[in-house]
């Protein structure tokens, strides 16, 4: 079975964001980037399933401008066998996204599609769905746990107040939530090697996908700041406190 | 404009983040008309109907919509939605599972977690885990749009008395079936629920450890909570998390104790009215948040406050 890993490139999720003076967007001149951390995670899986023998290829994709050959080189030193870069202008909304990566599934045929759940940037958690819709396939999404059986993916969930297992048949979209793996470091060997592994660029043309955004940012600003209050210096004091002036136990 | 609206339930009653969600349908203003899609929905459906300002009850009751395994029914929404303006449901783990898959299958963007309304076609939503906030206006002909519920005021359950239709129309898209699940039985409020939260972090050390926080929460009838680090350490399980990529929670009381207040986990509970924070770093960026800090040593103060309280 192949694997098609779809990752993000963002802003790393150490970098502190600040919001541009004009209140355009947030400033992301010189900061660093890096491969979505549920895409590491969807990286991870795909890798996983080919060292076990259930997937016998792992192809990596990006939607992005051409900096975005970066996380698919990380993919490939993570274990990735081939990368596909879908160039446009910037980032291009969800549904476009989900749109491109249909036409590369229709080219590649892969027995699983395997997202992050969502990005650290826009935080949407959209793209995996919209696709798995698009291509008419079952999803697991927020997946803890994955298992191949045959024809048939099993996916366990995280939903809110426990787990949910289903069952997908393949070809399937799973998208991946925190607890699904621990993700590997690149080994300098593999980094090498991965800058030999092969690295194909399609357009949204040659896809036959015409990349529309239907969504305008009016204006970006932070977070309206929450005024810190007093420290208490006992347990006896922070009761008090509770009980006569918050009033709330 | 019209609003379709898409109830959380689980057949036998609404999840009260419904009542929220329909106050951000009556910002937005117009018709509402809510859909309850299950299996055995009647009762769900009868609770829908009596919510104020719902003009008109959708009811699909068919054994594929059971499991609101979203390959079902999102069809079912998006033929649903012909002759709306806007669909509309929580931003829970639910819809964000399905409502992607309406807005594709409508050919649409879709707007996530938003947490105030500007107009019929702006909304403000947070981003890069709450550390900026969007506002964004969608030229889409329907606006697809999950809906923070803490952001918004609950309505009333009852004052509305709209007229329940059956939707006769079952999907079976035949690709996904539901084996099992474990929804973990709470003697406690549901933590999105819930007056009171007690959360962990990574300071409390160990999974085991969690159990001091049992008595304070018992006290407090609180649900519990824990930071992504503590559940990223394995301490607990994921459905505790709170925070931008876990559950945004907004209650009277949040005693945050051995946490530092990643700004990721700030995002999911700086909106609580009252904030305490337990942390044996003065320096942790919690107490910048918090209403009371408590700079104590998280295993000696626990049992203290549970003894005092």
């Amino acid at each position: 079975m192949k694997v098609l890993v779809a990752i993000k490139r963002v802003i790393d999720y150490n970098v502190k964001v600040r919001v541009k003076a004009d209140h355009s967007d947030v400033d992301l001149t010189n900061v660093k980037m890096a491969v979505n951390p549920f895409c590491e995670i969807a990286i991870e899986e795909a890798v996983r399933l080919k060292e076990s023998g259930q997937a016998t290829e792992v192809v990596a994709v990006a939607v992005g401008p051409t900096q975005c050959q970066e996380q698919l080189r990380t993919a490939l030193a993570l274990g990735a066998d081939r990368a596909i870069l879908v160039e446009t202008d910037g980032f291009p909304q969800p549904l476009s996204v989900a749109k491109l990566l249909k036409g590369v599934y229709d080219q590649e045929q892969p027995g699983l599609v395997i997202f992050g759940k969502q990005s650290i940037d826009a935080d949407n958690n959209q793209t995996g769905q919209m696709f798995a819709a698009l291509a008419g396939l079952g999803q697991g999404t927020f997946a803890s746990k994955v298992e191949i059986a045959g024809d048939t993916v099993n996916v366990t969930r995280e939903v809110d107040g426990g787990l949910q297992t289903v069952a997908l048949k393949a070809p399937a979209v799973v998208t991946t939530d925190l607890r699904l793996n621990e993700p590997r470091y690149a080994s300098l060997p593999n980094i090498m090697k991965a800058k030999k592994k092969p690295l194909d660029t399609l357009t949204p043309e040659a896809l036959g996908v015409e990349v529309k955004a239907t969504i305008e940012t009016l204006r970006v600003e932070p977070p309206a700041e929450r005024q810190g209050g007093i420290k208490v210096d006992s347990v006896e004091a922070l009761v008090d406190k509770l009980k006569n002036e918050a009033k709330v136990i | 404009m019209s609003i379709l609206l898409v109830a959380e339930h689980n057949n036998a009653a609404l999840n009260p983040v419904t009542l929220n969600v329909v106050a951000a349908a009556q910002a937005i203003g117009g018709d509402i008309t809510v859909l309850v899609a299950g299996e055995g929905c009647g009762a769900a459906a009868g609770a829908a109907a009596a919510l104020p300002g719902v003009s008109k009850v959708l009811c699909a009751d068919a054994a594929v919509y059971g499991k609101q395994l979203a390959e079902n029914v999102a069809p079912l929404i998006a033929e649903a939605a012909a002759g709306h303006s806007h669909v509309l449901s929580a931003h829970s783990t639910n819809g964000k599972n399905t409502m992607p898959r309406v807005a594709a299958l409508l050919d649409v963007n879709m707007v996530s977690d938003i947490i105030s309304v500007e107009s019929e076609d702006t909304f403000k939503r947070p981003f890069y885990a709450g550390n900026a906030i969007a506002t964004v206006k969608s030229s889409d002909a329907v606006k697809v749009v999950t809906v923070r519920h803490t952001a918004f005021d609950p309505v009333a359950t009852t004052g509305g008395s709209a007229a329940v239709e059956a939707l006769g129309s079952a999907h079976d898209a035949g690709v996904s079936s539901f084996v099992n699940e474990e929804i973990v039985k709470l003697d406690r409020p549901e933590l999105t629920a819930a007056r009171v939260v007690v959360s962990g972090g990574r300071g409390m050390g160990s999974g085991e450890n969690f159990k001091i926080l049992e008595g304070v929460a018992d006290k407090l009838n609180a649900a519990m909570g824990a930071s992504r680090a503590a559940v990223d350490a394995g301490f607990v399980p994921n459905d505790m998390q709170v925070g931008q990529t876990g559950k945004i929670v907004a209650p009277e009381l949040y005693i945050a104790v051995g946490i530092s207040g990643a700004i990721q986990h700030l995002a999911g509970m700086k909106d609580s009215k009252v904030i305490v924070a337990i942390n044996k770093d003065e320096d942790a960026p919690i107490f910048q948040v918090a209403d009371y800090g408590l700079v104590a040593d998280l295993f000696q103060a626990v049992p203290e406050l549970e003894g005092q309280i």
